[in-house]
């Protein structure tokens, strides 16, 4: 890894230079770009798929692996397969993210799709941040696939980013979770241009006393299109929370449909949305501050999506 | 110095023109304490938002410190060290208090400094820093945040509506005692928008606002006893600051 986008990318996706403390694999361009494992981490190459394998060990505390993913080729077609299995009370942190410097006239394209099977009472929590750049014409095209499956006690904790950049977007995750698992995704999203981004979570509660909390904010410039489709099936005695909630403007369209359903009568599942323009007041008050429209704007936008 | 001159505000209703602030005129010199009070939907906020520069006025003049603000904008009134607390704060998702105290100092609030602020207006400041200035704050604590926005700011004009609404007894006490520090200390001219006669008693000069006129003006010598009578002959009890007998 060198030069200065291999460097801006990773930091704004991983937020490290070079290369990262602990486990670690670096993708770049379709090809494996630096890998370490440690005692406890332990990452491998697939044999059947493009991807690695992250097995971390038991009861492994205060751990991190890195695996991101950056594309400075035009034209680059990159599908890979990774699966984490978290051990039996581990505690670890899991960064990912993918960023996309495209100078070219052809279309990148990234489609990730990560499996996670957590242990019992292990803790995970992942970061993914997707951001795209590059003064070429080619779109910059990001399709992760989330798939987790959470035993007895486990706790995911899930923050998923795109902040500009990413020309089209589809985001399908699904979380099952076993009892007494718990679950919490935040989800940030800003799109601009005529950038596209669907975002659909499916949520299983199946064991008892589960529990899940889904929180999505975003905020659509210009003339984007987004469209949110959180799901959470209660069918156990559980509790979710669903919150989805979108800043408009400009000309973009948005679109939001928690669904929410009950396959045992002891399942408390509720949900929230809400579109709305930037309040007047809001802006008005910051301008008492001295600020610009344009610069209350910025800080309303930055504090929502934070 | 603030000067008001011959200020009108007028709203189009129903085909015609409806007169919210008619020809309303006074002068606030530096460092003195104005409370504007009177009846509910007599013009008094409307005041406070046309100084603030967010209303533009339909006729009249705002001088402040020998300059026309009359024409610009919010930003500008806000350089010039005037600031409104409002009487209906909005709420902002995803900001904590802290940032909000920040950006209204203008970089970034060192923690004790925000501690102060907010024990100012009788909230536990460490039990409040971190939360956010969203729907989980009751009316009075945004009105509270609100006030302490203001503290945070340099001002030449601090203009608070209604500051007291919404918050209890108890910490209304410590409420007026931080306004009247505020009168004491600072070289700055206060505008505070208030029914309370406890508020009042803070004040230099009382302007009393009804049906977007004023109904009398002076210092609070003069004014509240009025006031206070007049309460007394429609309810037929003393207020607390009438005069013993």
């Amino acid at each position: 890894m060198n030069g200065k986008i291999d460097n801006d990318l990773l930091e704004t996706i991983a937020g490290f230079h070079g290369v990262p403390a602990g486990a670690y694999n670096l993708r770049k361009n379709g090809e494996g770009a630096g890998r370490q494992s440690t005692e406890n981490i332990e990452i491998t190459t697939k044999t059947d798929n493009p991807g690695i394998d992250i097995h971390v060990a038991p009861f492994t505390k205060n751990e991190s692996v890195h695996i991101p993913v950056i594309i400075t080729e035009t034209g680059i077609n990159d599908m890979v397969y990774n699966d984490f299995y978290i051990g039996e009370g581990a505690d670890v942190l899991i960064v990912a993210g993918c960023g996309i410097h495209n100078s070219g006239g052809s279309k990148t394209e990234h489609d990730g799709i990560h499996r996670f099977f957590l242990g019992k009472n292990s803790h995970v929590k992942y970061v993914e941040k997707h951001y795209g750049e590059g003064e070429g014409t080619g779109e910059r095209v990001l399709n992760p696939t989330t798939v987790v499956e959470q035993e007895e006690g486990s706790f995911c904790e899930m923050e998923m980013v795109q902040i500009k950049g990413v020309d089209s977007t589809v985001r399908e995750t699904t979380v099952n979770l076993a009892a007494g698992a718990k679950l919490a995704v935040t989800e940030r999203l800003l799109t601009h241009g005529k950038q596209t981004a669907r975002s659909n979570i499916d949520v299983y509660l199946n064991g008892e006393d589960s529990s899940a909390q889904i929180i999505s904010r975003s905020v659509a410039q210009d003339e984007s299109e987004q469209v949110f489709y959180p799901r959470a099936v209660g069918n156990n005695k559980c509790r979710a929370h669903v919150q989805c909630d979108s800043i408009i403007m400009d000309n973009s369209k948005i679109r939001s449909i928690p669904e929410i359903s009950a396959n045992n009568s002891e399942a408390q599942i509720i949900h929230e949305a809400a579109i709305g323009r930037i309040n007047n007041e809001q802006l008005i008050k910051l301008q008492t501050f001295g600020m610009s429209e344009a610069e209350a704007e910025q800080v309303i936008i930055k504090g929502f999506l934070k | 110095m603030l000067e008001v001159k011959n200020l009108s505000f007028d709203v189009a209703s129903n085909g015609g023109t409806l007169e919210i602030i008619d020809d309303v005129s006074f002068t606030l010199d530096d460092g003195k304490f104005l409370v504007i009070t009177g009846p509910n939907g007599g013009g008094k906020s409307t005041i406070a938002r046309l100084i603030m520069g967010i209303e533009k006025p339909t006729a009249g003049q705002i001088i402040y410190n020998g300059k026309d603000i009359t024409a610009l904008s919010v930003t500008e009134h806000a350089k010039l060290g005037i600031g409104y607390a409002f009487q209906h704060p909005p709420r902002f998702k995803g900001m904590t208090v802290r940032s909000l105290l920040s950006l209204a100092y203008g970089s970034d609030l060192a923690e004790d400094k925000c501690c102060e602020y907010l024990t100012n207006v009788g909230l536990c400041s460490m039990e409040y820093l971190n939360r956010e200035v969203d729907a989980s704050l009751s009316g009075g604590e945004l009105k509270r945040v609100e006030i302490a926005t203001l503290m945070a700011r340099k001002l030449g004009l601090a203009i608070f509506d209604e500051p007291e609404a919404g918050i209890d007894l108890w910490s209304f006490k410590m409420l007026v005692e931080t306004f009247k520090q505020m009168s004491q200390d600072k070289h700055d001219s206060v505008i505070l928008i208030s029914h309370q006669e406890r508020i009042m008693q803070l004040a230099d000069e009382i302007i009393v606002i009804a049906q977007g006129k004023i109904r009398s003006s002076g210092s609070k010598e003069e004014i509240l006893p009025q006031l206070l009578g007049e309460f007394d002959d429609v309810c037929g009890f003393k207020g607390k600051g009438a005069k013993e007998e």
